[in-house]
């Protein structure tokens, strides 16, 4: 290897993209810390990995009961409990990626301040981390619907389409938000309270069609609404907009790009913040 | 021979309003500061409360070039720009000016085991931690029987690191780095841990390494072994490169700035002494050096003689979070001992302003016959406000510490101990 190593370290300014060559590079280090971050999760608990399952299964529980018996909510064709489930497996990534990478710079201080690595890594490691959480719980969704003896249609195409979706939202906020709260700690109270007025802006445990035509588009805007529909109808069939959920998965990608920029360019502070 | 390492006019600026000033630590300040510049009205005179003075220069306009197969020692006192420097290498923090050029893979052990993980196992964190320092998997599978039996873990590969002693922690951690082949390795001061032996391997492997062709960069207080080492050395002063020759002479050239600066005589006007560093603005004044019955200290102090530190400063705004703090270093710059007023447990709970005089009182200066260098620093709100590398000279003499007569000798300090003497009833046996 040797010779074949150059680099020039200098001031950077501006913005800029991420330096793909580099993250390739250091790619052995993303699975490396995806591992650890799997390995270490549910380390001295006692339902391991259950807990991945159990909290939108909880959540489902608790939804049903409030919002389908006593408000009256109905869901769009299939079982309420169903229904919910469908959408609280993606919102339960959602928000538990965006709390954990949010905060992953700052419980990483050891590493920000004293190894150089790509520090994209730290946020995305966390993110990915939890896609493992999202499969177990898509496995108990299965069993669910063994249960419901609700069939699969042929829309389940679309479900790698709404999973990357998904990580592109979480990813997207986990950047920005975690690249902020080296600087401004406020974000560590701001989080828990936009995830759960998130939950109420998203349509989990209510139908998009709840929701006046004119300000489905609006609701579009947030880019968990498109992959809350799209998850619904990958896998129990329910009826889909286009419109609201195209609009949604744009959001999701300006969401990822902007995070991108945006972490690099408060990523050359960090170390001195620290 | 062209250089692996060329270092051209590297500045760095440290702005000390974002490092934890006053100015931007949360959002409703940022945004109250803003909402109050728009509507013409100025925030509250006590957020105010001590403003930076902006920024200061943590290296100014370094150059030097690094030949392939050099061991080069950087050496300086604490705060002259080493660690500045060295983080600019390993890529953690950005220069503000200037521009390095690297040829090879470089590898620094600015602290080791960072990003070893508690909770993983021996086995596991070898992974992790290469993977870290920029090793491949096949590489560091490679090389772990090796790195095993460097850090000599073997029975314990599997139990998780938290359950390891500093010791077996620390070899761990510089096996893993040690056998990372880097063309440039970065050394700082890891030989301060671990113990003795453990110590003469990792000088060995430095040896080995700059023996095999490879590039050292050592930073070290330890004079002897970066003599030993090193085959050229550059000082560092203020953040300027002051000397750059064979260690022999930079080690000199350290010890002479060391000594040069430092106030002498019993009261020490700190406008003048040694090297500053004001964060807020020239808060420290004088400093006076007692000793028993409060008489003025002139010559040096016996050992164990009785310390009284007299020290002088303004305090700007009430406050009652402010502390002193008195550092001793020996000749090469390490520290020896800190004393600081958060550690006396009758603190001050009432707000004061202006000028004060805060007492340190040592009642048995045990440190080893020499030359002391003191510092001397102000914190205002936990940061510091105010701070003096090298302004005083304190000299500890010879004297019967332990009352037979005897000067003591070896050691750092000393400490009263006594012995005694039975008869082994069953010595015979």
């Amino acid at each position: 290897m040797s010779g074949t190593f150059e680099l020039t370290i200098r001031p950077r300014k501006g913005w800029q993209a991420v330096d793909l060559k580099e993250a390739y590079l250091y790619s052995e280090l993303l699975l490396f810390l995806i591992w650890r971050d799997i390995k270490i999760r549910y380390r001295q608990t006692l339902l391991g990995g259950l807990w991945a399952v159990l909290q939108p299964f909880m959540a489902m529980v608790i939804f049903a009961f409030v919002f389908n018996r006593l408000a009256h909510v109905q869901s769009d064709g299939p079982p309420y409990n169903l229904f919910a489930f469908a959408g609280l497996a993606p919102w339960t990534f959602f928000s538990t990626a965006v709390t954990q990478s949010s905060n992953s710079l700052l419980a990483n201080t050891q590493l920000v301040s004293k190894i150089y690595f790509p520090r994209i890594f730290i946020p995305l490691g966390a993110i990915f981390a939890l896609v493992v959480d999202l499969v177990l719980s898509l496995g108990m969704l299965a069993a669910l619907m063994i249960y419901y003896r609700w069939a699969l249609t042929s829309a389940v195409v679309w479900l790698p389409l709404f999973l990357v979706s998904a990580v592109l939202a979480a990813a997207g906020s986990g950047l920005v938000l975690s690249a902020l709260n080296v600087r401004f700690r406020d974000v560590k109270y701001a989080v828990p309270f936009m995830i759960q007025m998130g939950l109420f802006v998203t349509p989990v445990i209510y139908p998009v069609h709840y929701v006046p035509a004119r300000w489905q588009l609006l609701m579009g805007l947030n880019p968990m609404t498109g992959v809350v529909i799209g998850f619904r109808h990958a896998l129990l069939g329910t009826p889909i907009s286009w419109d609201v959920v195209g609009v949604s998965l744009a959001t999701c990608v300006l969401l990822f790009v902007v995070g991108l920029f945006i972490f690099r360019r408060l990523e050359t502070e960090f170390a001195d913040i620290l | 021979m062209k250089p692996i390492l060329e270092i051209r006019g590297v500045s760095k600026q440290y702005k000390l309003g974002i490092r934890r000033g006053p100015k931007m630590d949360n959002l409703r300040e940022l945004l109250g500061r803003s909402l109050a510049s728009v509507i013409g009205r100025r925030p509250n005179q006590e957020d105010d409360q001590p403003v930076p003075t902006g920024s200061f220069w943590a290296l100014e306009d370094v150059t030097f070039n690094v030949a392939p197969g050099e061991v080069i020692g950087i050496i300086g006192r604490n705060g002259a720009g080493k660690s500045t420097l060295l983080k600019i290498l390993s890529r953690i923090t950005s220069p503000t000016r200037g521009e390095v050029k690297v040829m090879g893979r470089m590898a620094s052990l600015l602290e080791v085991g960072t990003g070893f993980h508690p909770e993983l196992t021996g086995r596991e964190n070898i992974f992790l931690n290469g993977a870290i320092l920029g090793m491949r998997r096949a590489e560091i599978a490679r090389r772990f029987e090796e790195i095993v039996v460097f850090a000599e873990i073997q029975e314990f590969l599997d139990t998780p690191v938290k359950h390891y002693s500093s010791g077996m922690y620390v070899r761990l951690a510089f096996a893993v780095a040690a056998h990372l082949d880097p063309e440039i390795l970065i050394v700082d001061e890891v030989l301060a841990v671990g113990d003795m032996a453990f110590q003469k391997k990792c000088l060995g492997k430095m040896g080995e390494v700059s023996r095999s062709g490879r590039t050292v960069l050592f930073v070290s207080h330890n004079m002897p072994a970066v003599e030993n080492l090193c085959s050229r050395a550059v000082v560092l002063h203020q953040g300027r490169l002051e000397f750059d020759g064979t260690p022999k002479e930079a080690i000199q050239h350290y010890l002479h700035t060391l000594s040069s600066q430092a106030g002498r005589g019993n009261v020490i006007d700190l406008d003048k002494v040694g090297s500053r560093r004001v964060l807020v603005a020239p808060l420290l004044k004088r400093m006076e050096f007692l000793t028993e019955g409060d008489q003025p200290l002139l010559e040096g102090i016996p050992i164990g003689g009785r310390l009284k530190i007299r020290v002088h400063f303004e305090l700007p705004n009430p406050t009652d979070t402010f502390n002193v703090g008195l550092g001793f270093d020996n000749i090469y710059g390490q520290r020896i001992f800190t004393a600081h007023s958060l550690f006396e447990p009758e603190q001050v709970l009432t707000p004061h302003v202006g000028p004060q005089v805060y007492t340190c009182e040592i009642p048995s200066f045990t440190l080893m016959p020499g030359e002391y260098s003191v510092k001397v620093w102000l914190d205002l709100k936990r940061d510091q406000a105010d701070a003096i590398e090298d302004a005083a000279k304190i000299t500890v003499l010879e004297s019967d510490f332990y009352g037979t007569g005897r000067v003591p000798w070896n050691g750092t300090f000393v400490l009263g101990h006594r012995w005694y003497l039975q008869q082994a009833a069953d010595a015979r046996q």
